[in-house]
């Protein structure tokens, strides 16, 4: 089985966000990288269905600047095959421009699977995976968290608001990611060494014309600062109170 | 006058909230480039255009039904071909959707089939010029970032909560509608729904949540947070990553950063520390309420009002005044 994994550069969400000067950008200095969450389970997916037919290749996909292929590396040391690094300072906030890059490289591969993270956490637009879907004229599964592949065929749960769908589908496929289907394994050192001699495939694109610009970016209101307002069980009736005449939610 | 196209998302055959959330929002949006027409398409099996006069309340001059059997449950490819026709033959300048999980589905598809952009989880639309402006947090809602979208159709999913829903009623014309090509013969087959067994109120829906954290120490003591969210009444149950990595409560009601990011107007959450995986997905609540018996936990530095304690004390203490309150007021 050939399985694609595209994955994301995102920046680390547990740090203190600043908007830069221009008011359209986040100030990158002191901002750590790490590749989106999602789309490390879309790569553990990807490893364990091959660990478990005993054949294929996982490739991993990465577009952007040079430093995506820290990224594509580390999914490499995870166990990945090999890595295809889509080479462009462009930036774009229009999924579609990411989804026509993606889909000119996937296309031509092959792939019996090709599979995404959800949603990245940075963007939060979660609609690159059924695009790439689209222009590729393959099925699609978004939010995925439950997983079977069979002769040719594919079974997926997908995650609803209080509710799952059971989902079938034929190969070959694109498939997106959800919390809960599996954990990420972490690189071992051996992973790590090995990682270093894989192939890392670099592959210079354009993207075309944006339609979604950046106007600009805020950081949301502060809220006011907690209180407390007691200890125990003899808090609660003020509790009670104030949640019935300040906060008027009861 | 600018028409704005809506799919007005449908669960076992009922409207969902969501859609008159994102039929509000496409009122709103054409009301303010002089009053252009509003289109809700309506998809389901054999009765789903029962739901036509609700999209009519709220502001749908024309509600587009389409009824077959094949679209029982959510169908992706028949409806991306539906709504993508349609998008495609009307003159729609904006594409409505709601920032579920199936929304998002559907509005990626139909993007991807039209060669347009999309944008989910938008929490506010307006027209800006030739453009259609949007306000979209990111960075797990750290930043808020406004969006121009260039084009049309613009399509934008609107985030579950953000619009409230309201009533502009107009009798709606109701046109039937045909499927496009044949809806039973899909690649893709949702072959079951399984709906939560429980009547507890959806995440993204509820007005209140109750929250549990590891404090709360297994899955059995969660029966105390279940208890408060049916005191209130009107409270779904919400979980951290830790409770839900530990299989005491399933994933689905994870709130985080990789979770479910909502913002009722009441968060309860108990014997939570306040990990900021779990603070990015509820920062936005309207009102926070935090119990837990370390008085440093993060959690109280955000919380309108806390309560150093034992959560074993406070909570039967807390169900019992809301039930109290609830049965007086």
């Amino acid at each position: 089985m050939k399985i694609a994994v595209c994955i994301k550069r995102v920046p680390v969400q547990e740090g203190r966000f600043t908007i830069a000067p221009s008011g359209t950008a986040l100030d990158e200095a002191g901002l750590k990288y790490d590749v989106n969450d999602f789309d490390l389970w879309a790569v553990e997916a990807a490893l364990q269905l091959k660990e478990k037919t005993g054949q294929g290749e996982v490739s991993v996909v990465s577009l952007g600047p040079d430093a995506v292929q820290e990224q594509i590396r580390k999914a490499l040391s995870m166990g990945a095959d090999r890595g295809i690094h889509l080479q462009t300072v462009q930036r774009s906030s229009d999924s579609f421009v990411i989804a026509r890059a993606l889909a000119s490289e996937l296309a031509a591969g092959g792939y019996d699977l090709i599979l995404f993270g959800r949603v990245a956490v940075d963007a939060a637009n979660g609609a690159t995976g059924a695009m790439v879907a689209e222009l590729l004229g393959l099925p699609c599964v978004t939010a995925v968290s439950r997983l079977e592949i069979g002769s040719g065929r594919g079974q997926a749960r997908r995650e609803l608001e209080g509710a799952q769908e059971m989902m079938e589908f034929p190969l070959p496929a694109v498939l997106t990611i959800d919390e809960g289907l599996n954990k990420e394994r972490l690189p071992s050192l051996k992973g790590i060494m090995a990682a270093k001699k894989k192939p890392l495939e670099i592959k210079p694109v354009t993207l075309i014309e944006s339609r979604v610009l950046v106007r600009r970016l805020e950081l949301p209101p502060e809220r006011a600062a907690g209180r407390i307002i007691g200890e125990g069980a003899s808090a609660v009736p003020e509790l009670v109170r104030l949640l019935q005449t300040e906060a008027k939610v009861l | 006058m600018p028409t704005v196209l809506v799919f007005a998302e449908v669960r076992e055959g009922a409207v969902r909230k969501v859609a008159l959330e994102a039929v509000t929002a496409a009122r709103t949006l054409a009301d303010a480039a002089g009053g252009g027409e509003v289109h809700a398409a309506l998809v389901g099996a054999a009765g789903v255009g029962s739901g036509a006069q609700a999209l009519g309340d709220h502001g749908a001059d024309v509600v587009i039904v389409l009824e077959h059997p094949a679209f029982a449950r959510y169908n992706p490819e028949a409806t991306t071909a539906f709504v993508a026709e349609r998008l495609r033959a009307g003159s729609y300048r904006a594409g409505i959707f709601t920032s579920s999980a199936q929304g998002r589905d559907l509005a990626a598809r139909v993007a991807g089939r039209l060669a347009v952009p999309v944008v989910t989880d938008v929490t506010s639309v307006m027209f800006d010029g030739d453009d259609v402006a949007v306000t979209h947090p990111i960075d797990t809602g750290k930043v808020i970032a406004t969006l121009a979208i260039r084009g049309t159709p613009a399509l934008v999913a609107i985030r579950p909560g953000a619009v409230v829903p309201a009533v502009r009623a107009r009798s709606p014309r109701i046109e039937q509608a045909q499927p496009v090509g044949d809806p039973g013969a899909t690649r893709v087959v949702t072959t079951e729904l399984k709906v939560g067994t429980s009547a507890k109120l959806d995440l993204g829906e509820a007005p209140v949540i109750v929250s549990g954290g590891r404090g709360l120490k297994s899955a059995e003591n969660f029966r105390l947070v279940e208890e408060l969210a049916e005191a209130f009444g009107n409270a779904a149950i919400g979980a951290t990553r830790a409770v839900t990595d530990d299989g005491w409560r399933p994933h689905s009601e994870q709130i985080g950063q990789t979770g479910r990011l909502v913002s009722p107007d009441l968060y309860v959450a108990v014997g939570i520390s306040g990990a900021i995986q779990h603070l990015a997905g509820m920062r936005t609540s309207r009102t926070i309420v935090a119990i837990n018996k370390d008085k440093d936990a993060p959690i109280f530095k955000i919380a309108d009002y806390g309560i150093v304690g034992d959560v074993f004390e406070v909570l039967p203490a807390l169900t019992a005044a809301v039930r109290a309150a609830r049965t007086t007021s």
